[in-house]
Order: C-alpha cells, then sequence, then structure tokens
C-alpha cells in the first residue's frame, strides 16, 4: 500500500493573551491510499486541530504550526502557499464539519454551493457543474434532487444538510476525506445512515478517510486502523480489533469502560474518568494521562513517554504496558 | 354519503406548500408595509414625470431664457409659472427632476462601492490593513460632510468643461458633485460592512468553503458579501435620497451644478429671494425634493424590514 499522507512531529499552538494553548504536541501518523484511519479522544484533545493544521486553515494569529511536515504524495503541505493549498483543498483532500446547520452558508442555493468546487477546481462551466450537482445529490441519497438543488440550506433537515456537505465533499473526487465529527450533531438513526453513506462512498470512490470521532463505538464497523488523541499526544495506534480486544493504554482502557455496551449487566454502572483532561496553556511535562491515572508513578510526572511499538501496526505512549502488568 | 366523494381532495402535491424563496418571502414582508408601498408607488410616479414628458418638451424649451417673461405667475401658458429669467418651471423641473435622480443613483453607486470594499477589506482581513482603513474611515467621519462638500465643491468649481453623454451636453458640474458627493458618504456604510464581515468570517460555513479551496476574492464577495446585502441595500437606499438632499443643499449655496443645466437643487439658488413675491419659485422644485426624499426614505424603511433576516412576521 502507498502512503498518502504522512504526518511528522506536527506541533500547533495558539499565542492567546491567557498564554500559549499548546493544542497539538509533536504527533506522527500516516494514513495510505484507500485506508480509513478514526481519531478517537476527548473533546479539546487537539483532533481537529490537528486536521485543520494539515490544511492551512488554523487562523494565524493566533495560531502559529510550530514544527513538522505534513506530506501529501511527496508534497509538504505545511510549506505550500495559500494558493497552492487552494488547490488542494477540496480536490485533493476535502473536509466535512461537524455541523451541518452552520456549515452551509444560509444564502445561497444548495446547487452554487455544489457547483462552486466543480467550477473552481474542474473548470467546469455552469450547465456541466450543475448536471453533475444534480448526479452527487442523487447518489448521496437525497430524495427529489432536481427539485431540492434550487433550495437553500434552511429548507433541508440536519441529515439531509449534512448529506449535501457529503456530496460538496465529494464534488471533486477528492482521494482523501477527513470527515470532523460528522455525525455528531445528528440523532442516532440519522448517524447510522450518514455512516453507512459515508462508507458507501469511501468503497466506491476507492478514497481514503480520516474519521474524527469521540464515540468510540461507532468506529469499530467503519476503521482499519485507530489513532487515540489525548491533551494533543498520540497515546495509542492499533488496528481496529486489536485496539478493542488488547487495548495497552490506560487511556484506552478507560475509554473502552466509559463505553456503554448492549452485553454488560443492566446493575453496571459505567464507569467514568476520574478528572478532567489538563488545561493545555501548560507546558506539557511528563505524560499528559498522569493526574488521572491509577497507575501513575514517579517516572510518569517527570518525563513523557514516547510511542514505542508493542505489536504490529500497535504503538504506544506509556511507561508501563497494561498487558504486561496483569500477567 | 357520496357528497363526501364529491368534495375535492387535496392531492399530496398540493399538501406540500412549495417552500418560499428568498426572494418570496422579502416581497411577502415588503408588501405588508404600508408606507414603503407608498413610496414605491410615488418614486415610480415621480421617475415617470422627470422621464416620460422629456420626449414632449424639449431641454432647449426648458433652457430658453426670456426677459419680457420673467416672473410670471402659474398661468395656462406656464403652469408652474417662471423664474427670473423668463425660463418655464415645469419644464426646467422636469429636466432637473431628471439630473437630480440621475445625481442621487450615480452618487449612491459610488458610496457603496467605496464602502463595501473598504470596509469588507478591513473587516475580513484585520490586522494592520484594518487599522489603516478605520483611522482613514474615522477621520473621514470627523470632518463634517457639509463642510468637505462645500470645501471640494469651491476646489473644483473652476474650468469644468461641458461633457456630452447619450447626446446631451451637461455641465461637468454634475460629475463634480457626483464624486464629491458619493466620495464623501461611504465611511458609514464601511463601517457597517465592516462590522458585518468581522462576525461572518468567523461562521462555520466560511470555514467549510475555505476547506473546500474557495479562493479568497469568492470567499469575501461570493460568500460573505451575500449575507450582508440587507444593511447595504437599506444604506444604498437612504443614500439616494441622501445625495438628492445634499445636491439640492450645495445648489442652492450655488456651488453645485451650473446653468443651463437645471436641478431641483439649482432652481432654488435664486429664489430665497422671492419667497414671498414668486412662492412658484421654490415651491415646485421644493415640493418635488421632498416628495422624493420622503419616498425613499419610506421604501428604505420598508426594505429594512423585509429583509431583516431576524424579522419573522409574514
Amino acid at each position: 500500500m502507498n502512503t498518502l499522507l504522512e504526518v511528522s512531529d506536527l506541533r500547533t499552538q495558539f499565542h492567546t493573551p491567557e498564554g500559549n494553548v499548546f493544542a497539538v504536541n509533536g504527533i506522527s501518523f500516516n494514513i495510505n491510499e484507500g485506508e480509513t484511519l478514526a481519531v478517537v479522544g476527548e473533546s479539546g484533545c487537539g483532533k481537529s486541530v490537528t486536521m485543520m493544521s494539515i490544511l492551512g486553515l488554523i487562523p494565524i494569529p493566533p495560531g502559529e504550526i510550530v514544527s513538522g511536515a505534513a506530506v501529501y504524495r511527496g508534497r509538504d503541505l505545511l510549506k505550500m502557499s495559500e494558493h497552492e493549498l487552494q488547490r488542494v483543498r477540496g480536490k485533493e483532500i476535502a473536509m466535512v464539519f461537524q455541523d451541518p446547520m452552520t456549515s452551509l452558508n444560509p444564502v445561497l442555493t444548495v446547487q452554487r454551493q455544489i457547483t462552486e468546487s466543480l467550477r473552481t477546481h474542474m473548470g467546469m462551466d455552469a450547465p456541466i457543474a450543475s448536471r453533475r450537482a444534480l448526479e452527487l445529490l442523487d447518489l448521496v441519497g437525497i430524495p427529489d434532487a432536481a427539485r431540492r438543488l434550487n433550495e437553500y440550506p434552511h429548507q433541508f433537515s440536519g441529515g439531509m444538510r449534512q448529506r449535501v456537505m457529503i456530496a460538496m465533499a465529494l464534488a471533486c473526487q477528492p482521494s482523501l476525506l477527513i470527515a470532523d465529527e460528522p455525525t455528531t450533531a445528528l440523532d442516532v438513526t440519522i448517524q447510522a445512515q450518514i455512516i453507512e453513506l459515508a462508507m458507501r462512498m469511501r468503497d466506491q470512490l476507492g478514497m481514503a478517510m480520516i474519521w474524527i470521532t469521540h464515540d468510540l463505538g461507532v468506529v469499530a464497523g467503519l476503521a482499519e486502523r485507530v489513532i487515540v488523541m489525548y491533551a494533543g499526544f498520540i497515546v495509542e495506534e492499533a488496528g481496529v480489533d486489536d485496539l478493542y480486544d488488547d487495548p495497552r493504554h490506560p487511556y484506552t482502557l478507560a475509554l473502552l469502560g466509559a463505553l456503554p455496551r448492549a452485553d454488560r449487566r443492566r446493575h453496571q454502572r459505567l464507569k467514568s474518568i476520574p478528572g478532567a483532561p489538563p488545561s493545555l496553556l501548560v507546558q506539557p511535562r511528563g505524560c499528559p494521562f498522569a493526574p488521572r491515572c491509577e497507575l501513575a508513578a514517579d517516572k510518569c510526572w517527570a518525563e513523557s513517554p514516547s510511542l514505542r511499538p508493542v505489536g504490529a501496526g500497535h504503538r504506544l505512549a506509556c511507561w508501563f504496558d497494561v498487558k504486561e502488568m496483569a500477567s | 354519503m357520496d357528497s363526501a366523494t364529491s368534495v375535492a381532495r387535496l392531492v399530496p402535491d398540493e399538501l406540500e406548500a412549495p417552500p418560499l424563496s428568498l426572494r418570496e418571502l422579502v416581497w411577502r414582508r415588503f408588501r405588508r408595509h404600508k408606507m414603503a408601498i407608498f413610496g414605491l408607488v410615488m418614486l415610480v410616479a415621480l421617475l415617470a414625470y422627470a422621464f416620460v414628458p422629456s420626449f414632449f418638451i424639449s431641454e432647449d424649451y426648458a433652457n430658453h431664457t426670456d426677459t419680457s417673461l420673467r416672473l410670471h405667475a402659474p398661468s395656462a401658458d406656464h403652469p408652474f409659472g417662471t423664474d427670473t429669467v423668463g425660463r418655464d418651471i415645469l419644464a426646467r423641473t422636469i429636466y432637473g427632476g431628471q439630473i437630480s435622480i440621475i445625481i442621487g443613483l450615480t452618487a449612491a453607486i459610488l458610496e457603496v462601492l467605496a464602502g463595501v470594499l473598504i470596509g469588507a477589506m478591513a473587516g475580513y482581513y484585520g490586522g494592520l490593513l484594518d487599522s489603516l482603513l478605520m483611522r482613514f474611515t474615522e477621520a473621514m467621519l470627523n470632518i463634517p460632510q457639509i463642510f468637505l462638500l462645500i470645501v471640494m465643491a469651491k476646489f473644483f468649481a473652476s474650468g469644468i468643461p461641458n461633457i456630452e453623454f447619450l447626446g446631451r451636453e451637461y455641465s461637468g458640474s454634475v460629475v463634480v458633485i457626483v464624486l464629491i458627493i458619493g466620495l464623501t458618504s461611504w465611511p458609514y456604510l464601511a463601517r457597517i460592512v465592516r462590522a458585518e464581515f468581522l462576525s461572518l468570517k468567523e461562521r462555520e460555513f466560511v470555514l467549510a468553503a475555505r476547506a473546500t479551496g474557495t479562493p479568497t476574492r469568492q470567499i469575501i464577495f461570493g460568500h460573505i458579501l451575500p449575507n450582508c446585502i440587507a444593511p447595504i441595500v437599506v444604506t444604498a437606499t437612504l443614500g439616494v435620497a441622501n445625495a438628492i438632499t445634499l445636491e439640492a443643499y450645495i445648489s442652492f449655496l450655488g456651488m453645485g451644478v451650473r446653468a443651463p443645466t437645471a436641478t431641483w437643487g439649482n432652481m432654488l439658488e435664486n429664489a430665497n429671494n422671492y419667497i414671498e413675491s414668486a412662492a412658484w419659485l421654490w415651491f415646485f422644485p421644493g415640493l418635488l425634493i421632498v416628495l422624493t426624499v420622503l419616498s425613499i426614505n419610506f421604501l428604505g424603511d420598508g426594505l429594512r424590514d423585509a429583509l431583516d433576516p431576524r424579522s419573522r412576521t409574514l
């Protein structure tokens, strides 16, 4: 498999009046062509900032990409000019956002918004672009697409709007789709439909997908590999089955413990993780999870563990290994 | 029992009312505004008054002086009377109306172009550019517009050649007045547009547009600008009324559009000496100015309510 995107040592900070926010602290990962990668973690752990840094969507200032590289097909996205990036965004790497209620322009018709990227990137003229827009709406399962093309976003329901967003993202047949919690704002049944749609599109177009979520339950049927993020660090990375069967990081373990499961006894309460995520305003020192970790030892407070391989395609950033300790 | 089946039933297509487009919504709300409709009708009538009769009355007639006819009261020959050099006031209000309305429209267009461009740049890019543009805008706002207008009119007054446009000859001062009014009116609009841009550029849909690789120019003019069309339309409408008033003011002071070209404003120029003795000199052009400005303001009020997206009345 060819590597499509390789991110290494990415660090993003925000310089705010309260001090520096250490949003992303040197993370490295890669994604292959056609692969689906899930990125999970609590709110504010740097998932979205990572993706937005890669696409140059971080407002600078106050943001700053301190270091790192994001090599997409041999070209470093972080070194590109805004103009070069504009030709990558939407055409090669597309993004779907969390809230479909606010991500569509309220005063433009759906047709205008879908044809936008077709006209910018593919140089299509208006009639061809609108025919393609019609196909796309059909493709993402919007009934009566011909009529709905000329409607405004407020005339669509949340699920339908997210379908429109997906149609917009797929317009130029990108090789990578970044979905930033695309189902969080939707109710459960619609969530399932959108996930099913995304998977079908991925398979049809053979594109790679990065699916950002804080819901481990969503990930299982969707992704091949999972990255667990915490406070701007990657704490564990594993194949999806591996992660569920054999979680090694105390945080992953805790996340899985907090997941409601149909096969769990009813009287068993869900375990929540004590404490709150650390403030990102403090320069990270030691393991970021140490304050909430049951296993934390002196070493954890002093020195941050780096990712180390603990099995085939399995990487872990912890001084301990839960598995070894159990045996 | 059969009567029930004979009742026309709604088919599903009719049950589902077609959603209203933005334009239909705006029109529905506008229609409710009685004064705005009055303003619109009045404006159409005034436009007809200024432009239709010029097919029957020549401009030469409007500019024709005959001192033997000076200061005649309204009569059958001269329904609105004659002025101090014997020109027909009716004909002059018609041709003057054209110039006044054209000045109002073009000055407002100029105001919108400058205001939108400066406000959009300042609001979208922020930072140093914003500071520079806004300090400049504030400096313009600090100087009273009337004062600026008089100084500029005085400064540019000398040696303006006449210009030909669409087969008619105009005093070059028309262009000067348009430029002066347009270039002194934009600061308010620039501030409004900047404020709109400041809040709109943080909205999610702008991020989404950027994520699809939309070029910056298209984001500014294609995505953000259509979202602040309401305040722009309202300001532009009121700008027309404002420009007409300003033209009247400056022409009344004798620094505006030069004779022989008539405007409603410069017809008032000499009327102040005859306020009681020849009231028709100021009454007719004055009335037309008042009616025009009033109708435009009513129209602007109606548009403001109709275009306000927060307004939920139908």
